[in-house]
């Protein structure tokens, strides 16, 4: 796949579009034709890039522990944090709570450390690996000098390493911190250790103990009092090596009255194996402060058949921890195979915001169960939740999501709707809201609907005139405007992209 | 991990010969299967999905004692009298503690096709007709059914004939009436035949003396072709009294049912209600209606399944929760593959009235099918703050305007209720009940 670019992709859309207006399968009405084809969409980020890479053995145990963290150069305090993870997680089970069918994960035959061979760190961008630029020109990513024009800075983590942060100087004049989170270990010491695990223990479920035990990069940001972030910062995600897993730990910290809004993107190599991505990201918002986090997941879901594919099972978690604070996450997800992630907010801040959009896409033999957790102990807190859940093929869908008044927490109020999309009738969409309230004075709503594309909207869309193809792009991409416009203006553009090849051949 | 199943077991090992001696053989058939499922199991506690809030193990820990050797405990049928509908003529039965007593009206009205007999005497009598109806509905694998297996001696038999209509509703009062702490292993099964048509209410009581009662329901109800049936049940129970009723429905093809569960007065209460909808074009209503004070805990499950095309179902249940009450609700619906054109649709609304009361709730769907309309809403939040303004603002006491917006606020649970007799008498007890007069002085063991 590795020559598989947009323009082959766009031109094989281009004949599938003929071929459907030319001769629908008999027996098969246009749309049915049409949820046919969103099945066969490809994945374009498949590619593998040639670069140098250190990868340790397979295998973990505490010797593997000592080993990442000495590659790292990491201080004792951090090697204990680890261990003391390591040692938690050994007593964990795997959970099996969510709807999911998660096969056997032999977590011995993963290597914990793959990182590219870091020659003397580059200075310029000129002297940074030529693959390495190669595969995020390829993505897509604004990482490159004449990019810097669209004024984002990036951090980009390619298997276990940080490799790049572009703008950091800039930042730095601000007094904002953006760097991997290796950097931060060795430069800000204090900071990493006053927040690590402070939001997501080690101690927090299987996953998270797992990522505490081998985190092997990140990114670390932390905007001081009263700075407004001038750019939207970003970091994207490759898993680039085979028989690796992908542990990295992001920690953002916003201080009283900053803003930031950070953007978080993933790809990975088409493969045969299934490779697992457990991550944890931390975020605390302090007195008025607010962040914005927006995610696009691409991780590769598998071939149509179910094989290979990531295991994306997250940890996301923000504590509003001061008055007037504000956390908001966007999520985008349309890849892997199985996708296991809650982000969630700790509203306890009095007059805290809480809010979560996610547009989940699933098809052919991929599974997610997402959603969110408010829990506000706050006084006058508030939290909206918005999801949609589109599903095709085979896959199934699900919604999980809580929403906790605490006893204490007087005047909060919560807003919920999560609608599902059926694209075919193999296809499962399912809702799980948690609402638990210990407080008299809270109102709580949630709504969900699940439905398919209606046919009268169908039929009022080809009555002006206006073929089913485009109608049903059109009225998906309706459906999942509300979260689409919750993203910033760079991502929502990719994001549409995404959604539109997600959906290929029924997009005109 | 301790296990209140043991206790149980050990009961059973020592007295199987003198349980199945209280019983028929047509009951007892299924006890040794029971026994197999139990001793691998233990009862659903908080760490299990979906009773969370509720524990059952819990529930049936202390020791109770059952009545197996079939002992006459005198009983106080007074307390039935509490359930004289005005204006509303029942055939009424009573079952008292787990023993099934006829009334003299039931026996002399009883229309031609309608049986409603004890389930022992009609074991005994039609052998067959209960060896296939009895634990064909209810799943012998849930723990919650295996144990009512094991232990029922006794129960309602109520079969309405092919194309019987009845229009004078069928009235069960359950009473506990006992000196000492006691369980009781209730069991109902309705066999509805082809296009027939029955309303059935339930009455729990409970003699409200101290004694402590654990009732352990399970409810079979089999609804063939065209058949519709209406069951109402009234709980009006004590604080000390805990029930697990599970109710298990089977409807086939045109077949209509509608269940309306009102929880008054209680202790610690786990209905769970299960339809299986086999046939096409059927219709299912799930209501529910839960008013809890003081500590009563009400936890009602329900679980739709849609296993056939053009088929609709409804829920809703609204709670108003005040004191130190608890309220959950879990609600699933789930649309198999097989079942396109479903329209299923769920609804959970609650009022805390307290600072203390809390209240859980977790609205699902389960769909595999594109051919569908569902949904399912849930809200939790307090009586309008504007709304008791106005009302205060013309001159209504607070406290009544409070209640006045909360029997507002159950009027919809209420008006699914078709038979308007008995509507107005559940609209009465509910005013009663936020007055805090339902365990009124008129009323014996008060």
């Amino acid at each position: 796949m590795k020559d598989s670019n947009k323009n082959n992709n766009q031109a094989s859309s281009e004949e599938e579009k003929n071929r459907s207006k030319e001769e629908p399968k008999s027996g098969q009405t246009n749309s049915d034709q049409i949820i046919d084809d969103v099945t066969n969409g490809e994945y374009k980020y498949g590619f593998v890039s040639d670069i140098e890479t250190e990868i340790i053995p397979a295998g973990l145990n505490e010797d593997v522990i000592r080993l990442i963290s000495s590659k790292k150069g990491e201080p004792e305090w951090l090697l204990e944090f680890r261990l003391k993870a390591y040692r938690h997680w050994l007593t964990l089970e795997q959970p099996t709570w969510a709807h999911l069918n998660i096969p056997e994960i032999d977590f011995q035959a993963i290597s914990y450390y793959a990182a590219p061979v870091k020659k003397e760190g580059p200075k310029l961008l000129d002297e940074v690996d030529p693959e390495l630029l190669r595969t995020f020109d390829r993505l897509g990513i604004p990482l490159e000098e004449q990019k810097v024009l669209s004024g984002m800075a990036v951090d980009a983590v390619m298997d276990s390493a940080s490799v790049k942060t572009t703008h950091r100087e800039k930042l730095a004049e601000l007094g904002i911190i953006f760097c991997s989170f290796s950097e931060a270990v060795k430069d800000y010491p204090d900071l990493v250790r006053k927040y690590l695990g402070k939001v997501v223990s080690y101690r927090d479920n299987f996953y998270a103990a797992l990522n505490s035990a081998v985190f092997s990069d990140g990114s670390f940001v932390y905007i001081p009092k009263g700075v407004r972030c001038p750019m939207e910062l970003s970091t994207y995600f490759r898993i680039n090596s085979s028989g690796t897993g992908q542990f990295e730990r992001t920690l953002i910290v916003a201080d009283d009255d900053a803003y930031v809004s950070y953007l978080e993107g993933c790809t990975a190599p088409m493969r045969d194996e299934n490779q697992l991505h457990a991550a944890i990201v931390e975020i605390i918002v302090e007195n008025r402060a607010e962040v914005k986090y927006s995610t696009v997941q691409n991780w590769y879901a598998g071939d149509a058949e179910g094989r290979g594919g990531i295991y994306n099972f997250v940890t996301k978690r923000g504590l509003c921890r001061g008055d007037h604070s504000k956390l908001s996450w966007t999520q985008v997800e349309t890849g892997s195979a199985i996708t296991w992630k809650y982000p969630s907010c700790i509203l306890s801040g009095e007059n805290s915001i809480g809010e979560f959009y996610s547009v989940a896409v699933t098809r052919n033999r991929q599974q997610a169960d997402t959603g969110t957790k408010m829990i506000h102990t706050g006084r006058n807190s508030r939290s909206t939740i918005v999801s949609k859940g589109i599903s095709a093929g085979h896959s199934e869908n699900s919604y999980r999501g809580l929403v906790k008044i605490a006893a204490n927490a007087d005047g909060c109020r919560n807003h919920t709707q999560c609608d599902s999309l059926l694209l075919g009738s193999h296809c499962g969409a399912h809702t799980f809201p948690y609402v638990e309230v210990l407080n008299e004075s809270a109102i709580v709503e949630h709504e969900a609907t699940t439905s398919k594309i209606s046919e009268d909207q169908l039929f009022y869309c080809n009555q002006r005139g206006i073929p089913t193809e485009e109608a049903v792009a059109l009225i998906v991409n309706g459906y999942a405007k509300e979260v689409m416009n919750k993203l910033p203006m760079e991502f929502a553009v990719e994001a549409q992209r995404l959604l539109e090849i997600s959906l290929e051949g029924s997009v005109g | 991990m301790s296990n209140s199943l043991e206790q149980y077991l050990n009961l059973y090992r020592d007295l199987s010969a003198t349980v199945d001696q209280g019983s028929a053989p047509a009951l007892n058939r299924l006890r040794g299967e029971a026994f197999d499922v139990l001793s691998g199991t233990r009862l659903p506690n908080r760490s299990d999905e979906g009773f969370e809030k509720t524990s059952i193990d819990d529930m049936f820990a202390p020791d109770f004692g059952l009545n197996i050797s079939r002992i006459n405990i005198p009983v106080d049928l007074a307390a039935s009298f509490r359930c004289d509908v005005p204006n509303l003529s029942t055939l009424m039965g009573v079952v008292a503690n787990d023993k099934f007593i006829p009334t003299d009206t039931l026996l002399r009205n009883l229309p031609e096709g309608v049986t409603v007999m004890s389930l022992t005497k009609a074991a005994i009598e039609r052998p067959d007709e209960i060896a296939q109806a009895y634990g064909s509905v209810a799943p012998i694998t849930n723990p919650g059914v295996a144990l009512n297996t094991l232990f029922a001696q006794d129960g309602v038999y109520i079969r309405i004939g092919r194309g019987v209509r009845i229009d004078k509703p069928i009235q069960i009062v359950n009473i506990f009436s006992s000196a000492t702490p006691l369980m009781a292993a209730r069991r109902v099964l309705i066999v509805a035949e082809e296009d027939s048509q029955a309303n059935i209410l339930f009455c729990d009581h409970s003699r409200n003396d101290g004694s402590k009662y654990l009732s352990s329901q399970v409810v079979e109800i089999i609804l063939h072709r065209g058949a519709a049936v209406q069951y109402f049940d009234i709980e009006e129970s004590s604080a000390d009294t805990s029930r697990y009723c599970q109710m298990f429905v089977d409807q086939h093809e045109a077949s209509s049912f509608k269940s309306n569960s009102s929880t008054l007065l209680n202790g610690s209460t786990r209905n769970e209600f299960n339809v299986n909808i086999n046939g096409q074009h059927c219709s299912t209503g799930l209501y529910g209606m839960a008013i809890a004070s003081n500590k009563q805990h009400i936890d009602n499950s329900s679980n739709v399944v849609h296993c056939a095309p053009r088929s609709t179902s409804n829920q809703l249940f609204k709670y108003v929760l005040d004191d130190n009450a608890s309220g959950a609700f879990e609600g699933n619906i789930e649309v198999t593959p097989n079942a396109p054109f479903t329209e299923a649709y769920q609804s959970n609304n609650n009022i805390i009235a307290s600072t203390d009361a809390r209240m859980y709730t977790k609205p699902q769907l389960l769909i595999y099918n594109d051919e569908v309309k569902c949904s399912h809403g849930a809200t939790t939040g307090q009586l309008n703050a504007e709304a008791l303004f106005y009302m205060q603002a013309r001159g209504i006491p607070q406290a009544e305007a409070r209640t006045m917006l909360m029997q507002a606020f159950m009027i919809d649970v209420i008006n699914t209720v078709t038979l308007e007799s008995l509507r107005d008498r559940l609209r009465h007890l509910v005013e009663k009940r936020f007055d805090n007069t339902l365990a009124c002085p008129t009323c014996k063991g008060c």
